[in-house]
């Protein structure tokens, strides 16, 4: 899983540098994540404009990523394409995460 | 006119994905709208998901085998695997999972069989001869104009 970390506005934003978030690659996902978000900021934007596709494996090891964060922390999702954002929409895990059309969008709520 | 075809692979995560992929690209050759697409690809990798996960519990990968019929109508995919039945041997309800609780205690999965239900038009499961035969059918909707 190739995942790249960089940081803006005070917030980490983590890169998904894959076309699928699938059952054979959920397990590695949700160890990089854990990896790459051990330490540093309250708030986490992950970036999944390059996600072509995800099924409900890939769904859960969000999910798991957001939950390994801790207390006070959180997950925001920005760039999801149309096909990720059905899946968020049918399993209702779009009123849970804060979903942004794109990275800058997720990154300037930053500021307000 | 109806189209078929067909392909099979080794029930492990990654031929699973082969096969999806392949079975994705044949419809996409189609011409079918990209939404339809992405639906089918939705619903059948979470039932091929499925079967990776539970058919073939501690033993060498069997196979699965997929068929496609694609009718102007209607696009029915039947997988086929030799594993045991499902449980009851009958389709799970697949209810929506109740996302309304504390952080901590989100759902990470059992989403599957809700997202089948919710993405095909009709679905059907029977036991023959050892076989599980699972068939989802899709409604077609008029291709694209571009």
């Amino acid at each position: 899983m190739s995942l790249t970390s960089t940081k803006a506005d005070g917030a980490q934003i983590v890169t998904v540098n894959a076309a699928r978030i699938d059952a054979a690659m959920a397990i590695q996902f949700k160890e990089d994540m854990r990896s790459e978000t051990e330490s540093g900021p309250d708030r986490v934007i992950l970036d999944l404009s390059s996600v072509q596709f995800i099924d409900s494996s890939g769904l859960g090891a969000i999910v798991a990523a957001m939950k390994q964060l801790g207390g006070g922390r959180r997950l925001d999702l920005a760039g999801p394409t149309p096909m990720v954002e059905k899946v968020f929409r049918l399993t209702r895990m779009d009123t849970i995460f804060n979903l942004y059309g794109s990275l800058n969008e997720a990154v300037s709520a930053n500021n307000t | 006119m109806a189209e078929t075809f067909a392909c099979s692979f080794a029930a492990t995560e990654l031929d699973a994905r082969s096969g999806i992929s392949l079975v994705v690209e044949r419809l996409r050759n189609f011409n079918l709208p990209k939404e339809q697409v992405d639906d089918v690809q939705i619903a059948l990798s979470e039932a091929i998901n499925n079967v990776v996960e539970h058919a073939y519990p501690g033993q060498t990968a069997g196979n699965v085998s997929i068929r496609c019929n694609l009718s102007p109508q209607e696009l029915c995919i039947r997988i086929c695997d030799a594993g045991p039945p499902l449980p009851d041997g009958k389709l799970p309800e697949g209810h929506p999972r109740d996302v309304n609780g504390p952080i901590e205690s989100l759902p990470e999965g059992g989403f599957g069989w809700f997202l089948i239900r919710s993405l095909t038009n009709q679905l059907h499961y029977e036991r023959h001869n050892g076989s599980n035969l699972l068939s989802l059918c899709f409604e077609i909707s008029p291709p694209d104009k571009t």
